[in-house]
C-alpha cells in the first residue's frame, strides 16, 4: 500500500510537486498520467529514495520513506525511465549484484535469478553481456532485476518509453502478469493507451498537482461516450456526446472534415486540464 | 555485509572486465616518468646519496596509489551522471557506511594493483624495493585518504566536468609537489610548511623510507590515519547530498 500526503518538491523557485496526496491500495495497478514535466518522475524518485522531498509525507506498506527509509526500500522495486544496467557485466551479474544489495543469500540469489529471467522470458540470456541486448530485452532485464527481491510494490517509470509497438505490448502483458501475482504497481506514463489498457485507477497530474483520481472508465464517462472531431481551417475542435445518436445529430450541418470516435483517456485529460498529455 | 560487498564486487567485476586495459593505463605514466625524469633529467643528480631512480620509484608508488585511489571518483561519476547505475544503489536498502566502505575498498584495491605494477616497472629498470608490511600499510593508508576524498568529491559535484576541475586543482599539484619527484628540503621553508599539511607528503615519506629499507616515522602514519578518518567521515556525510 502506498500512502502519500501533501507531498511537495521544489528545485529553487521551481515547484515540481505541489501538495500531492493519494493512496494506492495493496495489489492495485495505479497509473500516474501527465505530460512531460508534470511531476510524475519526481514523485517516483521521492518514493524510491532517489530524491529528497521538500515537504509532506509518504509511506510504503506503513514504512515512512525517510524515517524508515531502508525498510521502505526493501519493500519496493524500481524500473527507472533510463536504462541503468551495467553494460559491461552479464545479465546474471547485474541481477546478482542487485540480490546482494538486498541482502539475499547466495543460494537464494541463484534460484531467484533463474526464476525472474524465466518470468521475463530471458532465461537463455543469463550469461550474455548486457551491451549486446536489444532495448526491449534491456527493459525486461530491468523488470526482472526489480523483481529479484520480491518487492510488495513495483515502481515503473515510463516502462515502455522508446520501445516499438510490438515490444510495448509484450511489456504490457508482463506488467499484467506481475499485477495478477499480487504486486502493487505504481506506473507513470504519458501513453494514454498504456494507462487505459493496464490501470485500475488513474491519477491525472498537471503542473505538480493531482487534478482527478478515478478508474479509466469513470474518467471517460465523465466526459461522454462519443467524441466528434471537427477539423477547421486553423485548428481542431472536439465535442463530446453521451450517445452515438447524439453525436450523429451533433455533426449535422458542420463544415470541414468530421470524425466520430469513442472518447478515450486523452479526451478526459484534455477536458479536465485544458492541455494534452 | 552483503550490500557492502555488492558495491565492492561490482567495481571488481568491472575491473576484471577491463583488467589489461587498466594495467596498461596504470603503467604508461610511471614508465614515462622513469624515462623522462629518471634517465633524461635526473640521471646525473643523486639525492641524499641515492641514485635519482632509487629516489623516484617509491615516490611514483605514492603518487600512483593516490591517483588510482582517487580514480574511483570517475567510476562513481560515470555511474551517477551517465550510466545512472548509482540510482540502483540509492533505491536499495544500502547504508551510507556500506556504500562508502565498498567504494573506498575498491579504491584501495586499485591503488594496490598500481603499486604492484610500479614495483615491477622499478625492477625492470633495476630498482629493487623492500616491500615489507609497513610499506603496504603506508600504501593502504594513502589510498584510504584519497579514496575517501574521491567518494566525497563524487557525491558533491554536479557534473563530471566539476570533478575534472577538482582533480586539476587538488590532485595534480599534490602529485608534483608532495615529495614524489624531489626532496621537499630543496624548497623554501614556507612552502615546506604548507606541503607538510598535504597527505601525499607523508605517504611519500613513509613509502620511500620503507622501500629503501629504513624506518618510516610513526608520525607520518598517524597523520595519514587522522586525515583518512576525517575524509571518510566527510564522505559518509556527503552521500545524502547526491539525493538532492
Amino acid at each position: 500500500m502506498i500512502v502519500i500526503e501533501d507531498l511537495r518538491k521544489s528545485y529553487g523557485e521551481r515547484v515540481a510537486l505541489d501538495g500531492v496526496s493519494l493512496t494506492v491500495p495493496k495489489g492495485q495497478l495505479f497509473a500516474y498520467l501527465g505530460p512531460n514535466g508534470a511531476g510524475k518522475s519526481t514523485t517516483i524518485r521521492i518514493l524510491t529514495g532517489l530524491t529528497k522531498r521538500s515537504g509532506g509525507r509518504a509511506s510504503l506498506d506503513g514504512c515512512d520513506i525517510e524515517a524508515d527509509a531502508l525498510a521502505a526500500r526493501r519493500r519496493s522495486g524500481l524500473v527507472p525511465q533510463q536504462t541503468n544496467l551495467d553494460n559491461d557485466l552479464s545479465v546474471g551479474e547485474n541481477l546478482d549484484i542487485h540480490g546482494r544489495l538486498f541482502d539475499m543469500r547466495r543460494g537464494e540469489r541463484q534460484d531467484r535469478i533463474a526464476e525472474v529471467l524465466a518470468y521475463v522470458e530471458l532465461a537463455d540470456r543469463r550469461d550474455q553481456t548486457v551491451r549486446t541486448l536489444s532495448g526491449g530485452m534491456k527493459r525486461r532485464v530491468m523488470i526482472a532485476r526489480a523483481l529479484m527481491h520480491r518487492p510488495a510494490i513495483l515502481f515503473l517509470d515510463e516502462p515502455t518509453a522508446g520501445l516499438d509497438a510490438q515490444i510495448r505490448r509484450r511489456i504490457w502483458a508482463l506488467i499484467k502478469r506481475i499485477r495478477q501475482d499480487g504486486t502493487t504497481i505504481f506506473l507513470t506514463t504519458h501513453h494514454i493507451e498504456e494507462a487505459e489498457f493496464l490501470a485500475e485507477r488513474v491519477a491525472f497530474l498537471d503542473q505538480g498537482r493531482i487534478v482527478v483520481i478515478d478508474s479509466p472508465a469513470n474518467l471517460i464517462n465523465r466526459v461522454g461516450a462519443w467524441a466528434v472531431d471537427v477539423l477547421g481551417e486553423e485548428d481542431m475542435e472536439t465535442e463530446y456526446f453521451a450517445t452515438r445518436a447524439e453525436a450523429d445529430h451533433g455533426i449535422r450541418g458542420r463544415d470541414g472534415s468530421v470524425t466520430i470516435r469513442r472518447v478515450n483517456l486523452e479526451d478526459a485529460f484534455l477536458a479536465m486540464t485544458g492541455r494534452k498529455v | 555485509m552483503r550490500p557492502l560487498l555488492a558495491v565492492y564486487l561490482r567495481e571488481m567485476l568491472l575491473l576484471r572486465r577491463r583488467f589489461w586495459r587498466v594495467c596498461l593505463g596504470m603503467s604508461v605514466s610511471p614508465v614515462l616518468y622513469v624515462i623522462a625524469f629518471g634517465y633524461a633529467l635526473g640521471a646525473g643528480s643523486p639525492v641524499g646519496g641515492l641514485r635519482y631512480l632509487d629516489f623516484l620509484i617509491p615516490g611514483l608508488v605514492a603518487m600512483s596509489s593516490m591517483t588510482q585511489a582517487y580514480g574511483v571518483s570517475s567510476e562513481i561519476n560515470i555511474a551517477r551522471f551517465y550510466a545512472h547505475i548509482f540510482e540502483e544503489f540509492q533505491a536499495a536498502p544500502l547504508t551510507n557506511l556500506s556504500f562508502v566502505t565498498g567504494e573506498v575498498m575498491a579504491g584501495i584495491t586499485r591503488a594496490g594493483l598500481s603499486t604492484v605494477l610500479i614495483v615491477a616497472i622499478g625492477a625492470a629498470f633495476g630498482v629493487t624495493m623492500h616491500c615489507g608490511p609497513l610499506f603496504w600499510v603506508a600504501v593502504v593508508l594513502n589510498a584510504f585518504v584519497f579514496a575517501s576524498l574521491a567518494v566525497w568529491s563524487a557525491m558533491v559535484v554536479k557534473s563530471h566536468a566539476d570533478q575534472a576541475l577538482l582533480a586539476n586543482f587538488v590532485i595534480t599539484p599534490m602529485a608534483f609537489l608532495g615529495g614524489t619527484f624531489f626532496p621537499l628540503e630543496r624548497l623554501p621553508g614556507w612552502s615546506q610548511r604548507i606541503l607538510d599539511l598535504v597527505p601525499l607528503t607523508h605517504a611519500a615519506r613513509a613509502i620511500r623510507a620503507e622501500a629503501l629499507g629504513g624506518a618510516a616515522a610513526a608520525s607520518d602514519y598517524a597523520l595519514l590515519v587522522v586525515l583518512g578518518a576525517a575524509a571518510f567521515f566527510i564522505a559518509l556525510r556527503s552521500v545524502d547530498a547526491a539525493r538532492e
